[in-house]
């Protein structure tokens, strides 16, 4: 399949013009195909997918074909805006002009340098969108804080998934063959379609992860796939699944250790294979020994024999291949259901074989200069970092500050204070992302100055910042699309401006007009074409007016790397970890003091770990199921797709509903120790009677937007029922997907509204505080004695 | 021009709305009281002990077919974006060894 050279030609009286989708709004970089049509005077008339497309082939979703409803919504932020400080809540802002609006971001950012130390600045990140790649460097190469992340508990969100991956397999990240670097996709001779693909955690249709399509599983599913569907929901894939292992949430790393005893007790692995590239096999194999799919039912609730079942049509089956979830990120024993994962994936052979898993050197492009832009910072500055380095060394290797102790840190100002917040595509106290999410409220409301930049006002936004910069929607900018952002990137995609976006600009263009204010010598480029030039040609001898006329760049791709030294910056064969091998035990883990091998905990909150708790809170409380129409907290304003889904629903059992009383579509009022939120009843067989599914990302464009009110944002706020610093050694997973609650009927939405000026936090602020059960193994309770 | 049948095959239909909105830009509808096709949603239900959940998209009397698409040599707007690649405009008189190909779970609307 090729695509034309041309990118933007005229077509009867329209202008058409090529480009390749990403953000805001927010979606994952899955780039998908797209010609945007506008008139002669340059308005935006329809959206058609491109057929020419290697990947989508046409195909759009939902949120792409609203495209003309975003555009023009009333409620988009247009131009820079301020407001006073003593406004904050107040629904006060005032238009100013872009040079106003830097010199208040400049006036503002210096004086915290001067009084404070450039560390006192925080930026708050939000995921998959473009802020993945730019945010990071507007802290560090703008305002040259070292203090930034996506601030989920845990960093629950690709990056525990992305370290582990480091750690263990040293290779990128794996992912499922769907035949994405092909241009004759399936049918290149190279390929097999996978036997069987284990879904662990995971629905890709509705979340096309971080650049993968999800709908590619329904083509693999008509070329013959089978699926192996690991997930306490019953997903409309699960329905078509060979094995559904409807697991309790958080026990993940037991169906692991279970599925690993079944495929090396009975002998069903690659020994080929683990001979030459795997490292702690023995090790593994006896840590699995008694961690039988019988053991395995009690905890997970799963039948051993559909565990067993499971595993042996995975390992008897090559090719076949997993794809691993947001569940995995979700839960303090996520480390160890990654690494059970990666090594029942390793030892049946499946790495980097036609249909098993692809694997990766993380590329040059913008996904290591975003990591180096902390060069910025200063060696003195970046200690300074808040990186729970004490606590949890296996996180302070990475890239971030530590969201858990960033909080703990704003509360006791210990070892220092915080002095502003930045929110860069992120609307953190909508439940996406902050636990506890009136504790973060409470804490930034103090700071002397808050900012952010984005494309709608959301509540963070009213409630919380002083400036906002406005930011243009991606079919008005020039950009540059890179699946899983560079750690294994099928192509490369332009992003083609086709739309005026009047005063608005893209994330990185704000990134280099507030940095050649701040720090000149870090933006050399004077337009975004240099810069996207200079990225690829760290690796490419064109540039990006080429990647225009190419319009999707299929990176060349060869199967098994690690025996040819294309999996390790060095050249040499095998992986880029300290031993060279997948480590099923790791070599290092030691260092970080965590077992080297994987085990199961309790999760904090369960029927096990805290029983009294249980008799009051009998439900199973699993959050962050996606739906087809959103992205997160965003969309919510968009018309035909609200339309297709106005209200939060919590997903309940028919006989667990009848049991309360609930009918569907009754508000109901969701609780536990932590909170309160209400949702309204989905009855349904997509959640076993002992489990309900509480979907996150909800607030209420039409409501009240001024404080306390928020649009409405606590009344639905599944998060102010999860718990801060539950985290696992590695400082890596919280309990998003896993904690306890009770269910009643409710009036409205009312019965969760709040004001968090009222709201009296738990009586420790540390991570000891939320349950009444025993300190779990290897938890921070048990390293922190009182 | 010969007339058209829209064909569904269902048991791939993920529900994702993409032929709601396609159609609801193609034809300009703008109130969200009116539609030009409309998921219907089966399940889940255990029937004989197997999981039953499926969607189909239903077209309403708004639908002609993208008649000017077809003109033109193009699909459908539903059809063009259809995620799961499931739904197809076909000329009624060649519908019979489609459904044949096609195999179970297929259905056929004639808007």
């Amino acid at each position: 399949m090729t695509m034309d050279k041309e990118w933007r030609v005229e077509e009867g009286d329209l202008i058409r013009t090529r480009t390749c989708g990403w953000s805001p709004p927010g979606c994952h970089p899955v780039g998908c195909g797209m010609f945007i049509y506008t008139d002669k005077d340059g308005n935006f008339v329809k959206v058609e997918g491109d057929p020419d497309h290697p990947i989508t082939q046409g195909r759009l979703c939902p949120r792409c074909l609203a495209m003309g409803e975003f555009l023009n919504h009333p409620d988009r932020i247009k131009y820079p805006m301020k407001r006073a400080k003593a406004d904050r809540g107040k629904d006060k802002w005032e238009r100013i002009s872009w040079d106003e609006a830097l010199d208040i971001l400049e006036t503002e950012v210096r004086k915290i340098w001067e009084t404070y130390g450039p560390e006192a600045i925080y930026v708050s990140k939000g995921t998959g969108r473009e802020a993945t790649e730019y945010a990071p460097p507007m802290a560090q190469a703008v305002f040259k804080t070292p203090n930034n992340a996506f601030m989920m508990s845990g960093a629950s969100c690709y990056g525990p998934r992305t370290v582990i991956g480091d750690f263990l397999l040293g290779a990128g990240y794996p992912e499922l063959d769907y035949a994405a670097f092909f241009p004759d996709r399936y049918d290149d001779p190279r390929y097999e379609v996978p036997k069987y693909i284990i879904l662990w955690g995971k629905s890709p249709l509705q979340s096309n992860p971080d650049g993968f399509f999800g709908h590619a599983i329904i083509d693999l599913m008509k070329r013959g796939s089978k699926l192996i569907v690991i997930d306490p929901r019953l997903t409309w894939l699960a329905s078509r699944a060979e094995f559904h292992l409807q697991l309790r949430p958080g026990t993940d790393a037991a169906i692991g250790l279970a599925m690993l005893n079944v495929v090396i007790g009975e002998d069903l692995y690659d020994h080929a294979f683990c001979d030459e590239w795997v490292f702690g096999l023995d090790e593994l194999a006896e840590r699995v020994a008694d961690k039988t799919p019988e053991w395995a039912e009690p905890i997970t609730w799963v039948p051993a024999d559909v565990i067993r079942g499971a595993a042996r049509a995975f390992a008897m089956n090559a090719p076949s291949s997993i794809m691993w979830g947001l569940a995995i990120d979700t839960q303090q024993n996520g480390a160890q259901a990654g690494q059970a994962l990666l090594a029942l994936g390793a030892i049946c052979g499946y790495m980097d074989v036609p249909g098993g898993i692809t694997l990766a050197l993380p590329s040059s492009f913008m996904g290591r200069w975003t990591y180096e832009t902390l060069q910025f910072v200063g060696e003195e500055v970046e200690k300074k970092r808040i990186d729970g380095e004490e606590d949890h060394p296996a996180y302070a290797v990475g890239p971030y500050a530590h969201p858990d102790s960033v909080l703990t840190t704003l509360e006791t100002e210990d070892p220092y204070a915080f002095h502003m917040f930045y929110f860069y595509a992120s609307n953190p106290i909508a439940p996406t992302c902050y636990a506890e999410p009136e504790r973060w409220y409470n804490a930034i409301v103090k700071m002397d100055f808050n900012a952010a930049q984005d494309c709608f006002m959301t509540p963070t936004i009213m409630g919380l910042c002083d400036l906002v910069l406005p930011v243009s929607f991606f079919p008005e900018h020039d950009g540059f699309v890179l699946p899983h952002f560079g750690r294994n990137t099928h192509f490369l995609g332009a992003m083609n401006a086709a739309v005026d976006p009047g005063e608005a600009r893209s994330d990185l263009e704000i990134d280099m007009i507030v940095g050649k204010r701040l720090n000149p010598e870090a933006w050399p480029w004077d337009t975004v074409e240099e810069f996207f030039d200079a990225q690829i040609h760290t690796q490419y001898d064109w540039g990006f007016n080429d990647l225009r006329e190419f319009g999707a760049f299929q990176q060349p791709f060869e199967y098994r790397k690690y025996e040819k030294g294309m999996l390790r910056p060095d050249g040499e064969p095998g992986f880029n970890t300290p031993t060279g091998l997948i480590e099923v035990s790791s070599s290092i883990y030691d260092d970080f003091g965590e077992d080297p091998l994987p085990y199961f905990m309790e999760p904090a909150m369960s029927p096990y770990s805290t029983p009294d708790l249980y008799e009051d809170y009998p439900l199973v409380m699993t959050t962050g199921g996606r739906s087809f129409v959103s992205f997160h907290s965003e969309h919510r304003q968009i018309p035909s797709l609200r339309a297709i889904h106005p209200d939060p629903l919590v997903t309940i059992n028919p006989k667990t509903a009848a049991k309360y009383g609930i009918n569907d579509g009754d508000y109901v009022l969701i609780e536990n120790p932590l909170g309160k939120c209400v949702e309204r009843a989905r009855v349904t067989n997509e959640v076993p009677e002992r489990v309900i599914h509480a979907e996150h990302g909800w607030w209420f464009p039409e409501d009240d937007p001024e404080a306390p009110n928020l649009n409405g944002v606590w009344k639905s706020n599944v998060n102010r029922l999860i718990p801060m610093y539950k985290v696992g050694v590695t400082g890596y997973g919280a309990p998003y997907k896993n904690v306890l609650c009770r269910i009643s009927k409710a009036d409205g939405y009312e019965a969760g509204a709040a004001d968090p000026a009222l709201y009296e936090p738990r009586a420790s602020r540390g991570p000891e505080s939320m349950t009444n059960g025993p300190s779990q193994p290897a938890s921070y309770e048990v390293i922190h004695p009182e | 021009m010969e007339k058209h049948a829209l064909l569904i095959d269902y048991k791939y239909c993920t529900g994702c709305h993409s032929c709601e909105l396609a159609c609801r830009q193609e034809k300009q509808i703008a109130s969200q009281d009116e539609w030009g096709i409309k998921l219907a949603e089966f399940g889940p239900e255990k029937l004989a002990g197997e999981w039953y959940w499926n969607y189909v998209a239903v077209p309403s009397s708004l639908c002609d077919l993208c008649e000017s698409r077809l003109e033109e040599g193009k699909k459908p707007a539903c059809v063009h974006h259809c995620l799961a690649k499931c739904m197809e405009a076909v000329p009624l008189t060649e519908v019979p060894v489609r459904l044949a190909e096609l195999g179970d779970g297929v259905a056929v609307f004639v808007p």
